[in-house]
């Protein structure tokens, strides 16, 4: 009798970071400020539409370009993002953060809706250049009081586990309905930045 | 002639009721009696981010270079550690700095994110160092004494445990995603780094 295996497919992956994502707290037994540091700080980059729609994006784009982009991307968007975090909290004025992060989603829709395909280098540069104004956007609004090392590491955490959530939707590129939807998902991300985009000059 | 079965019900239920009366208390909170100071150090270490997450990137570290090398980090870490908390026992309590806190995170989660090709004698000079000044900040203020020994003792076995169970797993992975998974888990560690870095500039 053949016994069941267990599969590390794509769909089983993205199911499981599905699941994860779905995950409530615990609150077992918390540390005072600790545990609150670490969710304040996971809870940061997704309690905002206009940072979830260009950070998805990154994971869509990186799955549709495929092996290496598709780890290289997710890699260079929180360290790129970390440090504009940190000129954020250092106090480094950036002008026009609002408008980089709108175009951020529009650039970044765009380039999944017409399935752009730069070389590497410059679909990583221009990921990382817009990750800057996303960070410094974090790092300006950090709420005190909170565990530093907790809040980051929370804060990191939730941009990869975004950025997975774009790859493990991503994986339908492999079909030929996949591809279309991918490119309808980057039209709704770039629709959304154009909104924002919009809300940020009104 | 078959004669009518008895049911064995009532007798179970006796001993079942009768083993239940004889339970003793859990006791797993245990907020009076303490769990006992191999335990208090052991858990210290589990429950302090700022001494795991680096003891967690050398180990991935490690483990991303082979077996050799995590078997090196299983050895030279918890006696370095061991070490420095011994040296710290007579000091004064301190607490990290945090530039140096967060130079770790960088450094370390940097190395992994590379991929970085060290050698033997780098990786066991890393994690000699690590080890000496988070066991001397672990050891400030405890004061000499048994249990201290003791303490240090359990928080030793919790850093040979983790170096063991992270460095291993890292080292049997063959597919090519799992390293880079591996080296995407080091990203995050070092972006978390750099924000500690504008964190403890912003606090200056």
């Amino acid at each position: 009798m053949k016994k069941p295996r267990l599969c590390l497919s794509p769909e089983n992956l993205a199911l499981a970071v599905f699941l994860l994502l779905c995950a409530q707290p615990a609150f077992a037994h918390p540390q005072k400020g600790e545990a609150v540091g670490f969710l304040t700080g996971f809870r940061h980059p997704i309690s905002g539409l206009d940072h979830v729609l260009a950070m998805v994006a990154v994971g869509l784009w990186g799955a549709q370009l495929g092996a290496p982009a598709i780890w290289l991307l997710p890699v260079a968007f929180p360290m790129v993002m970390a440090f504009g975090g940190m000129l954020g909290l250092m106090g480094v004025p950036i002008p026009g953060i609002e408008y980089g992060i709108a175009l951020s989603a529009i650039l970044l829709g765009a380039a999944v809706m017409f399935e752009y395909r730069p070389p590497l280098g410059l679909a990583a540069a221009l990921v990382g250049f817009f990750a800057i104004f996303h960070g410094h956007a974090h790092g300006t609004e950090l709420p005190p009081g909170q565990s530093a090392l907790l809040y980051s590491v929370g804060f990191v955490m939730a941009t990869g586990c975004l950025h997975a959530l774009g790859i493990g939707i991503g994986t339908v590129h492999r079909w030929g309905w996949g591809q279309k939807a991918l490119r309808v998902a980057g039209a709704l991300v770039a629709t959304g930045g154009a909104f924002f985009l919009w809300k940020a000059i009104a | 002639m078959n004669q009518p079965s008895k049911s064995r019900l009532p007798l179970c239920a006796f001993v079942g009721f009768t083993l239940l009366m004889w339970a003793l208390p859990a006791e797993a909170h245990l907020n009076s009696t303490g769990m006992g100071p191999f335990y208090d150090g052991l858990m210290h270490f589990l429950l302090s981010p700022e001494d795991i997450i680096p003891v967690f990137g050398l180990a991935l570290l490690a483990g991303l270079r082979g077996a050799h090398y995590g078997r090196r980090a299983l050895f030279v870490l918890p006696i370095a550690w061991l070490l420095g908390a011994l040296a710290g026992l007579t000091s004064f309590a301190s607490a990290p700095h945090p530039f140096i806190a967060a130079a770790w995170f960088l450094l370390l989660g940097g190395l992994v994110a590379a991929d970085a090709r060290l050698s033997l004698r780098t990786t066991t000079a890393l994690a000699g160092l690590l080890g000496l000044y988070h066991g001397y900040l672990n050891g400030t203020g405890m004061g000499p004494s048994l249990s201290t020994l003791v303490v240090l003792l359990g928080l030793v076995f919790a850093i040979f445990v983790i170096v063991a169970l992270v460095a291993a797993s890292v080292v049997r992975l063959r597919a090519s995603w799992t390293r880079i998974a591996v080296r995407v888990t080091g990203s995050w560690i070092a972006a978390s780094g750099l924000l500690m870095l504008g964190w403890a500039v912003r606090t200056r």
